[in-house]
């Protein structure tokens, strides 16, 4: 009881929540990296997995690439470019590591969506004449949509869970309140950072899955089609 | 200029920090290594009677299912560092923190791929069993279980190669293996003790990775041979593969 008692009174304790080094500071430091990663990404990683999933192409490409970025360590990959000339350009060697980790499991994820859309159905689409842009637009991406947004979901969560390693290369976010607190061997406040991290990953994941429901086209073009019904 | 001089110029690759810290080297890969094993070990014994709890009966899943892979799942979303400074409080700085938190992180791969492996075994095959007076954990060990042991071994290798490098992170505690070198590398900027050690732990993922492949191989010789059957096998390991594709952080 002892330490989760004294890792509360940590957290609702006002001054450990401001400055540079308090809970809102950091917290805004980790959406940052984040979000930023994750937009990076995406940017890289969706494009590219949708077009070789159009095409059908670059599978194995696309399956192995997830499997070679599980072996890699992230931390050693942060510490290595911290270390690097990279390193003294501030945020730059965080956001390339958790963009190096975040990009594999996007683009296999939206690869297999694509390639699980229904063959009969892409074949039916082609008979009717569709293009393959109005192909790729109107019957692809709409059925590869759940998978899609899996993987999304799954990388941001994976991203936000891994920023926190960023304190162990001495670069902000969360997890520096748990690093602080192990320097100063100040446990509740190593336990009230985990709980925040912890919270915060939840969070993030619940936020996402319902937002992941509320966007998703089949599900609303159902939900349309039986309002008008 | 020659020998000495990687050291004291810093360098990324040294021979000489391999041959003058060759013990510290081979005692932090061997607490990688017996690190990774415990908890992939310990991971499988605890996944698989969950992974038989949320089966149920007849090919329906039980009402345990939904909760153990829900729980699993919330573990997985739960940072490493943050996951290594929860548990510190109930074990102190020890090993046991790091094996722990491991042990939690590798239950949803396992329970997964073991559940997708034991579903994935043909009505035909179970029912021929029973036809044949086989009790139910005859029936396991004898016809269920070698069915599912490909997608069983799909996931012990994605759990495996995915513990080996968060077993990194248990350098906040001291017991990260090869982490502990990269992280005190990073303290002295002693460039050829991180990359040594990181590719080293990278090494190591791939070893283990192809020691399970051939493991595999070897305990599934019928996968080889091409009939129907093996289909379902491939396929069951194939979903399995899917159900939990993401890399954790490491």
């Amino acid at each position: 009881m002892g330490v989760i008692g004294n890792a509360f009174a940590w957290l609702t304790t006002a001054v450990n929540w401001q400055g540079e080094s308090g809970v809102w500071n950091r917290l805004g430091e980790h959406l940052y990296f984040s979000g930023v990663c994750l937009l990076l990404s995406c940017l890289i990683a969706l494009p590219v997995a949708l077009w070789l999933g159009h095409l059908g192409r670059g599978g194995a490409l696309a399956i192995n690439l997830s499997n070679v970025g599980r072996a890699i360590p992230t931390l050693a990959v942060l510490i290595l470019l911290t270390l690097t000339p990279l390193g003294r350009q501030g945020d730059l060697p965080t956001i390339t590591a958790l963009v190096l980790f975040a990009v594999p499991p996007l683009l296999t994820n939206a690869y297999i969506g694509m390639r699980e859309v229904d063959r009969a159905v892409v074949e039916a689409a082609r008979g009717m004449g569709m293009s393959g842009r109005q192909l790729f637009l109107r019957v692809e991406l709409p059925l590869a949509y759940p998978l899609v947004m899996t993987g999304l979901r799954s990388a941001a969560v994976q991203v936000v869970a891994t920023a926190t390693l960023a304190a162990m290369a001495g670069e902000g976010g969360l997890g520096r309140i748990i690093t602080a607190g192990f320097n100063t061997y100040n446990t509740p406040q190593v336990v009230a950072g985990a709980l925040l991290v912890a919270g915060l990953a939840l969070l993030v994941e619940g936020v996402l899955v319902a937002a992941d429901r509320l966007l998703d086209p089949v599900r609303r073009r159902a939900a349309g089609a039986q309002k008008t019904a | 200029m020659s020998g000495q001089s990687c050291l004291t110029a810093n360098d990324w690759i040294c021979g000489e920090y391999v041959r003058s810290r060759g013990q510290e080297l081979t005692d932090a890969t061997v607490q990688h290594v017996w690190i990774t094993a415990l908890s992939v070990v310990l991971g499988l014994l605890i996944a698989f009677p969950l992974a038989l709890l949320a089966r149920g009966q007849g090919g329906r899943r039980s009402r345990l299912a939904g909760p153990i892979l829900g729980l699993t799942t919330v573990l997985y979303t739960v940072p490493s560092l943050a996951m290594f400074s929860l548990l510190l409080p109930l074990f102190g700085l020890s090993a046991a923190v790091v094996v722990t938190g491991l042990v939690l992180y590798s239950l949803t791969v396992l329970v997964r791929n073991i559940l997708a492996g034991l579903e994935a075994v043909p009505a035909e095959a179970r029912e021929a069993a029973q036809g044949m007076g086989y009790a139910p954990a005859r029936l396991l060990w004898e016809v269920e279980l070698p069915l599912a042991l490909p997608a069983l071994l799909a996931g012990v290798r994605i759990a495996t190669v995915s513990t080996v490098a968060l077993t990194t992170v248990g350098a906040i505690v001291g017991y990260g293996g090869l982490g502990t070198l990269i992280v005190d590398g990073l303290d002295s900027l002693f460039k050829a003790q991180v990359l040594t050690a990181s590719v080293i732990c990278v090494l190591l993922a791939v070893v283990a990775d192809l020691l399970l492949l051939w493991l595999q191989r070897a305990l599934t010789p019928w996968t080889r041979v091409r009939t129907p059957r093996i289909r379902t096998g491939r396929a069951a390991a194939a979903r399995a593969g899917r159900a939990a594709r993401t890399a954790k952080a490491g």
